[in-house]
């Protein structure tokens, strides 16, 4: 398996500020990659020392096998989606999407066909000629892609890219790319902060956190199997109990996690681990119910589908109520 | 990954300065901050130097020798005049450029429709860039005996008025051209578009919500002004008036060709460096106005102008 | 006049409007003057309209010396201030550094201070260095004026230009002179022309520093202030005024358009 993108140590500090502290990544060719973490995180920062914009204050950063550390972009075989698409305003689409090729110096009409080739492939054949400005959000993310693509780079960098494209449009396109990205077979590495975005596309992901990675995992492993309280909180909605309440409900203090979805009311025969509390708030979620009940000094959430129980049929506010959870379902977090 | 389009050569330069940003920066800035530094900074510099020569009243030459006599003779009467004239001058032509540049502005802002306040935009920048010596020109043609001003209080029968407008002590004089009225008219005339164009954009900066907000609360259209709108533009106001203020006070050639005798700083400034010779004086001159713009630079910065700007 | 919202009421008080326009016409009635009289002459009792002061004037050789001359000058001071007042602007408009502020200033001086200052300061700088004023003396005072024009246009330009133009520019394979060359100057394109256009139009028109620093050479401001002690040329004057008028009057609205459309042009992608 070759390595694509490798981070050696990486750190980038302006200052005081460490934005990239101590970073260590492998990404593998063909990989579909997602950094996720809320902003400030780093995420964006380490994509764009990859991209060449920013360079490390120390460590090394290698792009298949190659010492990119001190190299600019344009000398970098990476290409990049931007969040703002930064699409050239005073150029037509197609000049946008062959401008990496006429710039390396590729004939004109090779440079036009290839182009033409790229705006099919994102479905955009007839809007050629058009500006920038005269398309919209969407499609304006695709000549972004289809400019980045034309060049066939090795590793395609994305950065936020549909962060401004409403729901409907963003699932759709959320679908494209992971197509796009079987299609083509080259190295995705993908910014977030939307942890379903990343969950539903991704191999793998990295959960960032203040300059630091907490946890490089598959999607499943990363929602069933959290490593620290921040990935337990931050992928998904979690429960974390610690404290005294920890204490008192596994004998330790150490903290734990467990999704609201695996809370039940039952208590069945696997469902070994039980606490009281007091319903404080019920809310209406369409296809379930979430419902919080306060034990102790804290507050659990679960969730109970409305298909198996009528409005009559839920708990009421203020009234007590029994929770029961399988202890194989805990996670046991680190922080 | 490598463009073929770029020399080798110059490839290498380009990936050096994209690593070194800071020295790329310093290239950048070298050649500006050489010439500003050099040739700008350098000769003011030079000329504050020469304030402090000596000026030989008999051999009428200037001399090496450092001396603060310059400065002590700014205080004497006859240049304290001089001073006082040009300051209440150009204090005369503040007020009136505000008092009169402000209703245009307010209406242009406020009641302007899209096309109206375009019109007014270029209507009052097109006078701006005219050329100064142009509308000089004009002025003293208008205001001369022949010219358009008499002959109207002529026909209007107003000849009188006239007559005895130019009696009076401080703003009257001989001919309409050369009394004191007749350079505060020019004066405010060139300088009015520096003052209108702040107040616009001051105006301009005023949220129309905070006028709804002050009507809802029950003040009247007077109050809202006092209370809420003036107070927001004045900083636009004396951001005009940094203009009309500093431009009055250096200007040399008005005062030469419209109004009485009698010096001001600027002209004060061009007779002695010029026929008479005497650098030191006229540069040590200088340093009053750049001393007394300083110091309503800082008042108006006080004032909030700066962000009128 | 009861205060309504502007969206609800056009109506603005007459008084108001008169003293507006009143202010107006007070503004433009010595230009429109000036025009009036290009064309007028007078015979005995009558006037007439007549184009005969044009011919008259572009039959002077002094005249056409120092258009041609004021022509140069500002093609010139423009040239250099345009190179020089893009540098500052690439320089500062993004970092804050030490010193950035006191550089700013540094650049406004010129404008903020009294002509005759700067113009003094220049010439006791030229008897100093015992070089004679001439051509290039004017040129030099001029530009370091100009600049200011440019600088403004263009650091505003390169505000609203996103960064991550260059950026990608450099992430498709383009260095940093193909960057320029193909990305941010025609971003720059407007503001650049907008600013010398402006440029242009004040140093053709300058008359307080160019008094200092032109020792013999005339330049058509100057032409005009000699002009002054003559009051029999006043025909020709008159024209030569118009002239002055419209060569700077066109540039400005020039530029006033051109800056004005690229607030309404979407200069980001987004």
């Amino acid at each position: 398996m070759t390595i694509a993108v490798e981070f050696t140590h990486v750190s980038r500090h302006y200052g005081n500020i460490k934005a990239v502290d101590d970073v260590t990544i492998s990404v593998a060719e063909g990989e579909f990659f997602s950094m996720l973490g809320p902003s400030g995180s780093g995420k964006t920062t380490c994509l764009r020392l990859i991209a060449g914009f920013e360079q490390p204050t120390s460590g090394s950063i290698k792009i298949f096998g190659f010492d990119a550390t001190n190299a600019p972009p344009y000398e970098r075989e990476v290409n990049t989606v931007f969040q703002d698409y930064a699409l050239f305003p005073h150029m037509n689409v197609l000049d946008n999407v062959a401008y990496g090729l006429i710039v390396k110096g590729v004939a004109k009409n090779e440079c036009i066909s290839r182009a033409e080739r790229a705006l099919e492939q994102v479905a955009l054949a007839d809007y050629g000629k058009r500006k920038p400005g005269e398309l919209s959000g969407g499609q304006r993310q695709r000549v972004a892609l289809a400019r980045a693509l034309v060049n066939k780079p090795r590793v395609l960098l994305l950065d936020e890219p549909l962060g401004a494209l409403d729901l409907k449009l963003r699932e759709q396109m959320q679908q494209e790319l992971k197509t796009l990205h079987k299609q083509l077979g080259i190295t995705f590495i993908y910014v977030t902060h939307d942890q379903s975005e990343a969950l539903s596309m991704s191999d793998r992901v990295a959960v960032f956190n203040n300059g630091r990675i907490e946890q490089v995992d598959s999607p499943r492993n990363l929602y069933m199997r959290p490593k620290t309280s921040f990935v337990a909180d931050f992928v998904g909605t979690s429960n974390i109990i610690s404290g005294d309440l920890a204490q008192q409900i596994t004998g330790s203090n150490q903290s734990f996690s467990i999704r609201p979805e695996h809370i039940s009311i039952d208590s069945e025969q696997e469902n070994t681990m039980k606490v009281t509390g007091q319903v404080v708030d019920i809310q209406y979620h369409g296809a379930n119910s979430k419902i919080e009940v306060k034990v102790g000094k804290q507050a659990l959430s679960m969730v109970l589908s409305n298909t198996e129980h009528t409005e009559a049929q839920l708990p009421k506010i203020g009234q007590s109520l029994v929770l029961y959870w399988p202890q194989s379902h805990m996670v046991m977090l680190e922080n | 990954m490598q463009s073929v389009i770029s020399n080798p050569a110059l490839r290498l330069f380009s990936n050096t300065l994209y690593r070194k940003n800071n020295l790329f920066l310093f290239l950048l800035l070298t050649p500006p901050l050489l010439w500003f530094g050099v040739v700008y900074l350098g000769s003011l510099f030079a000329l504050l130097w020469q304030s402090f020569y000596t000026f030989d009243d008999f051999s009428m030459a200037v001399t090496n020798d450092l001396t603060l006599a310059n400065y002590r003779v700014l205080f004497d009467s006859t240049n304290l005049d001089i001073i006082l004239r040009t300051l209440t001058m150009a204090v005369a032509v503040t007020v009136a450029c505000a008092c009169i540049g402000f209703p245009i502005a307010y209406y242009m802002t406020r009641y302007g429709s899209v096309r109206e306040k375009g019109f007014f935009y270029i209507a009052v920048m097109l006078p701006m860039w005219a050329s100064y010596i142009v509308k000089t020109y004009a002025w003293t043609v208008i205001l001369s005996q022949e010219g358009i001003l008499y002959f109207i209080f002529k026909n209007l029968g107003l000849t009188g008025a006239l007559e005895s407008l130019l009696q009076l002590p401080i703003i009257g004089g001989n001919t309409l051209a050369t009394s004191q009225l007749g350079r505060f008219i020019v004066f405010t005339y060139i300088w009015l578009p520096f003052m209108i164009l702040p107040i616009q954009a001051a105006l301009e900066r005023v949220p129309t919500n905070l006028l709804q907000a002050s009507a809802d609360l029950g003040a009247r259209p007077a109050q809202t002004f006092r209370k809420i709108l003036f107070p927001l533009v004045f900083p636009g106001v004396v951001a005009g008036s940094i203009f009309t203020f500093s431009l009055t006070l250096g200007d040399y050639i008005i005062p030469q060709l419209i109004g009485p005798s009698g010096l001001y700083i600027g002209t004060m400034v061009y007779t002695m460096q010029g026929s008479i010779g005497n650098m030191p004086l006229a540069a040590a001159f200088t340093v009053v106005p750049i001393i007394l713009i300083f110091l309503y630079l800082a008042l108006a910065k006080r004032a909030g102008a700066f962000n009128a700007l | 006049m009861r205060f309504k919202s502007k969206s609800q009421s056009e109506k603005s008080p007459i008084w108001l409007k008169t003293l507006a326009y009143s202010g107006l016409v007070f503004l433009h009635f010595p230009i429109v003057f000036i025009l009036i009289n290009a064309f007028v002459a007078h015979d005995g009792n009558s006037t007439y309209f007549t184009l005969k002061w044009f011919s008259a004037t572009l039959a002077r050789d002094d005249v056409i010396s120092a258009v041609l001359l004021s022509l140069k000058v500002a093609t010139a001071a423009t040239f250099l201030a345009l190179i020089m007042g893009t540098m500052a602007a690439a320089a500062l408009y993004r970092r804050n550094f030490f010193g950035k502020e006191a550089i700013t200033t540094m650049l406004i001086l010129p404008i903020a201070l009294p002509g005759i200052i700067t113009g003094i300061a220049l010439l006791s700088a030229m008897s100093m260095l015992n070089i004679e004023p001439g051509f290039w003396t004017i040129v030099v005072s001029h530009a370091t004026f100009c600049v200011v024009m440019i600088y403004n246009n263009v650091v505003a330009r390169f505000r609203r230009m996103p960064h991550s133009l260059v950026e990608a520019s450099m992430d498709l394979g383009a260095d940093g002179s193909t960057t320029f060359r193909r990305i941010i100057l025609p971003q720059l394109a407007t503001a650049l022309l907008a600013g010398g256009l402006l440029a242009f139009a004040l140093s053709f028109d300058e008359l307080i520093v160019t008094i200092f620093t032109a020792g013999h050479e005339v330049t058509l401001p100057i032409w005009l202030l000699n002009q002054l002690a003559r009051p029999r040329d006043a025909a020709i004057t008159n024209v030569v005024a118009m002239m002055v008028m419209l060569i700077t009057a066109l540039p400005i609205i020039a530029a006033y358009y051109l800056t004005r459309g690229t607030e309404t042009i979407a200069g980001s992608s987004k």
